[in-house]
């Protein structure tokens, strides 16, 4: 379980594939059925984002280990057009779309960890894990 | 990209819709105009959506599936979901997603029960 999975996001049947892996690849690590539906569901969420505001990117999933820990770490990128204020896209109900603005706060919610680095210009990379009970 | 045709059957006054696997967002979109359409055709007073197989509910179709009650209401149908999974259920809320437009019910059958109450309730409010 070492090795890591990409998949490329350019389409909308990207963003299913990748939560299939999310969800495979958590439930071979162990998680039960409802943190495999919370990764699954965070990482539509990102995918997501990376189509719609960046038109392409790439989802890496993969375990994460942290001592006696393990869990899985997911990567999120692309280099769309960036993020110029992240503390304001990480409110509940921002957007500057037509969504919710739940996506990123709801995906943070769900997992255990959450970071994200955003360039304007350059692209937004968001990096998160959840660890197994 | 793969065509899948969810099938809506017509029961009485009520169609009844069951989403068996996961959807695409453009395929989400179609099966939401195919639905109001039908919805139109047939006169339909409520639907049942049964998600019993889904078993991932991003923020996406949860909005679609709040847009697609809101627009059955406005024809005059009543939306029901059923069969909403635990894990789906705690999800949507963890993500913060309220669905204020939806109705919700355990299985088909309560569903069903929770239709013809509301339909005979909107009946007899109009007299
Ligand atoms: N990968 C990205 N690149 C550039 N901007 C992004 C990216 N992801 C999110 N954003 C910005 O952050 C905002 C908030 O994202 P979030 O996912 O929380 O909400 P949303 O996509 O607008 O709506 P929802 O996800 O609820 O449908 C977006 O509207 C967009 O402006
Ligand atoms: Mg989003």
């Amino acid at each position: 379980m070492a090795e890591s999975k990409v998949i490329t996001i350019s389409s909308d049947l990207d963003i299913v594939a990748a939560r299939m892996v999310a969800r495979d690849t958590a439930r071979a690590l162990g998680f039960g059925a409802i943190d495999q539906a919370r990764i699954a569901t965070a990482i539509s969420e990102l995918a997501r984002n990376i189509y719609l505001y960046a038109g392409e990117g790439s989802v890496t999933v993969k375990e994460a280990t942290n001592g006696l820990r393990r869990g899985i770490e997911v990567v999120c990128e692309d280099r769309g057009p960036g993020i110029k204020d992240i503390s304001l896209v990480m409110q509940d109900g921002y957007t500057s779309s037509k969504g919710m603005g739940m996506g990123l706060p709801g995906a943070k919610r769900l997992m255990d960890e959450f970071e994200i680095n955003s360039k304007v210009g350059i692209g937004t990379k968001v990096t998160c894990r959840k660890w197994a009970r | 990209m793969e065509i899948i045709r969810i099938p809506i059957l017509k029961i009485e006054d009520f169609l009844i819709a069951s989403i068996q696997t996961a959807l695409h967002d453009v395929q989400a979109m179609d099966f939401k105009d195919s639905l109001l359409q039908r919805i139109y055709e047939t006169k339909a007073k409520g639907v049942i959506l049964d998600l019993t197989a889904i078993d991932v509910l991003d923020s996406f179709v949860g909005r679609l599936i709040n847009d697609i009650s809101q627009m059955s209401n406005l024809m005059g149908a009543k939306v029901v979901i059923t069969g909403l999974q635990p894990a789906v259920a705690i999800t949507l809320v963890e993500l913060g997603l309220e669905l204020p437009q939806v109705l919700t019910a355990l299985n088909l059958e309560k569903g069903i029960a929770a239709l013809r109450r509301a339909t005979e309730l909107a009946v007899h409010g109009r007299v």
